[in-house]
């Protein structure tokens, strides 16, 4: 597996110029969505080569990991579908949206499609109560997000992902 | 449509554009600020105008900015772009259609306290709009605007933004900041304060989005045009985010001091389905329930009232409106939910109290509770109450305390029947 240094030479200084210079270690977040743009998760390795490269100890850099929600150490899918059902959209239909976008993809919510592209996740407010249903799209370190949904505006959505998933892996979201 | 200020794409198409907001006065207030008005000066004239914050706490912004010892270098000025309370979405809206007119709030404030670096920390889900902040950094850089020796003076300042990574915790400030130090995102013993040991330890101003977004109309209209909206002790315009129940959800900039009713009928287009609506959240999933009376419906919502009649602050008016269809019960368990996936486990009475809280609330709301099982929400709340080291936990307690109090009702109508198999 490559390095991250190799990979993403330039990116990294722009990311270690933003901080002072005895405070490398505030890129440690920045280094790992670099990290986990690849795959849609953070290796060993890479968590390994960040604490090298900041000068902090390895389970520091597991335990941002685990602190974090979009930061994800197991395999998911290639796009993590994260729906919000948190109270102002459960009040506006959300978790019957939900269900019906589990019953599309024949997965539970933590589950992964067959074909390894998506995972449905239940996620808390994404800043966005007034556009429910809304579900966000994370892929590498990006992430979109899809407003005012019905079933039939996602099943457009899922059909987009699908042709984009047969691209060749490493460009944004 | 009456004029917008804070959302000011709204009367201003295009306002997102450098040249657009530029053409319309924008960084004048900021050129003015650096070249014609010395620093205290600027933070006098924030404190004339009474602007208080608009991230959750309503402290005054002049009063906060003054405290910056100067003694202590460098200063740092870090803006909350966090924004993750449920039902808060106004600090989205002016990130995506306003930017500019907040990024020049921010540079003024940082020239205020002398600062020569900003942050701009946003929760991890705003990642398109943190690269399209990216990018007008950059233009701002390329027209002088941001960089060496601005105006040909000799200030100088560069931003930068910051991801978060999916943690409400991290927009409580200290928290923040130790996020954007490259550490778990959990609260800091106060004192010291953020203004005398912030960032890096150094001297630090946090401010909300929409707090900073009000300066340049401050520095380039006047204190005494800022007060001639809202109240005497709560002054200004307010992004109210309204959600919930209502035929219209969406942000309404007002004066502070309009009432629920004005928000919810006259601009919200009342209640879906016309039911009858039944309480009031105003400030997202960490209010006070406030069952929503006539009288309530008149009371005005700015900073003081509702805090003295309710005990529920405004918050970061968030108003999340509910009807009679829902069952007050579920809600808590909706909050509840919430906060015990967002506690950061720093302290045992949050993270436990959590837990429990939630384990309960499942319990009932399966059918599976005793009227017992009320007694020890009711406890368990109680026992997390004044003990935690942030607000987080306080929170959580909120819609709790306040529903068994109104809708114990609601509580009732799911408890187990008592001879059922
Ligand atoms: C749990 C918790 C979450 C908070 N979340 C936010 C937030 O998302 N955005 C924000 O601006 N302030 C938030 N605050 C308030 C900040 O701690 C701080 O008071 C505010 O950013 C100061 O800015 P202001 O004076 O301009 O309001 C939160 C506070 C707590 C206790
Ligand atoms: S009150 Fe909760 S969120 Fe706040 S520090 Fe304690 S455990 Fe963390
Ligand atoms: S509750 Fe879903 S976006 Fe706010």
């Amino acid at each position: 597996m490559k390095k991250l240094a190799e990979l993403y030479e330039d990116e990294i200084q722009v990311i270690l110029a933003k901080y002072p210079d005895e405070q490398k270690r505030s890129a440690v977040m920045p280094l790992l969505y670099l990290a986990q743009r690849a795959s849609g998760r953070i290796s060993q390795e890479a968590m390994q080569e960040i604490a090298e490269i900041l000068d902090i100890a390895i389970t520091d850099v597991a335990s941002i990991v685990g602190f974090y929600s979009l930061f994800h150490e197991e395999p998911g899918g290639r796009y993590r579908i994260q729906v919000c059902t948190d109270l102002p959209c459960a009040l506006r239909g959300a978790d019957a949206f939900l269900r019906q976008l589990c019953d599309l993809l024949g997965v539970e919510v933590g589950e992964t499609t067959a074909d390894g592209l998506f995972t449905i996740e239940e996620v808390k407010c994404l800043a966005a109560c007034h556009r429910a249903p809304v579900f966000q799209v994370q892929n590498g370190d990006g992430l979109e997000y899809h407003e005012n949904q019905t079933i039939d505006t996602a099943r457009l959505v899922i059909d987009e992902l699908r042709l984009r998933a047969q691209k060749p892996p490493g460009g944004a979201a | 449509m009456s004029e917008h200020y804070l959302l000011r794409h709204r009367s201003v198409p295009h306002i997102d554009r450098l040249d657009v907001y530029r053409s319309q006065g924008g960084f004048e207030a900021f050129h003015k600020a650096v070249t014609s008005l010395k620093p205290g000066e600027v933070i006098e004239e924030i404190k004339k105008s009474g602007l208080r914050g608009r991230g959750g706490a309503g402290f005054p912004t002049g009063t906060k900015w003054g405290f910056l010892p100067n003694t202590l270098w460098p200063h740092y000025v870090v803006a909350n772009a966090d924004e993750s309370e449920p039902g808060t979405f106004k600090d989205h809206e002016i990130l995506e259609s306003n930017p500019f007119q907040f990024l020049e709030g921010l540079m003024i404030a940082a020239y205020a306290v002398q600062a020569q670096r900003a942050y701009i920390y946003l929760r991890g889900e705003f990642w398109q709009l943190a690269q399209a902040l990216d990018q007008r950094i950059a233009q701002l850089e390329a027209d002088g605007l941001l960089g060496e020796d601005i105006f040909g003076t000799d200030y100088s300042l560069r931003l930068f933004t910051h991801l978060g990574a999916g943690a409400y915790i991290c927009g409580e400030e200290t928290a923040l900041l130790e996020s954007l130090e490259g550490k778990l995102g959990q609260p800091r013993l106060r004192p010291p304060f953020p203004a005398t040991a912030g960032l890096y330890n150094s001297p630090t101003v946090i401010n909300n989005v929409e707090t900073l977004t009000n300066v340049p109309l401050i520095i380039g209209r006047g204190a005494d045009w800022f007060r001639s909206f809202g109240t005497d002790k709560s002054p200004g315009l307010k992004i109210f985010s309204l959600s919930g129940c209502v035929n219209r959800p969406g942000n309404y900039e007002l004066p502070l001091g309009c009432t629920f009713r004005e928000l919810i009928y006259d601009h919200g287009g009342g209640i879906v389905q016309d039911h009858a609506i039944k309480a009031i959240m105003a400030a997202g999933a960490s209010s006070v329930l406030i069952a929503a009376t006539p009288e309530a419906l008149e009371t005005p919502m700015d900073y003081e009232t509702t805090l003295e009649k309710f005990g529920a602050p405004l918050g970061s008016a968030s108003i999340i409106v509910l009807d009679e269809t829902v069952n007050m019960a579920w809600l808590a368990f909706k909050t509840i939910g919430f906060f015990k996936h967002e506690s950061c486990g720093k302290c045992t009475p949050c993270r436990e109290g959590t837990f429990w809280m939630n384990q309960i609330a499942t319990r009932i709301m399966r059918g599976k509770a005793t009227r017992a099982d009320i007694h020890l929400l009711e406890n368990v709340a109680q026992q997390i109450q004044g003990k935690c080291l942030c607000a987080l936990g306080e929170f959580s307690i909120m819609a709790v305390l306040s529903s068994l109090k109104l809708f114990a009702k609601d509580f009732e109508q799911l408890i187990k029947v008592e001879h059922d198999g």
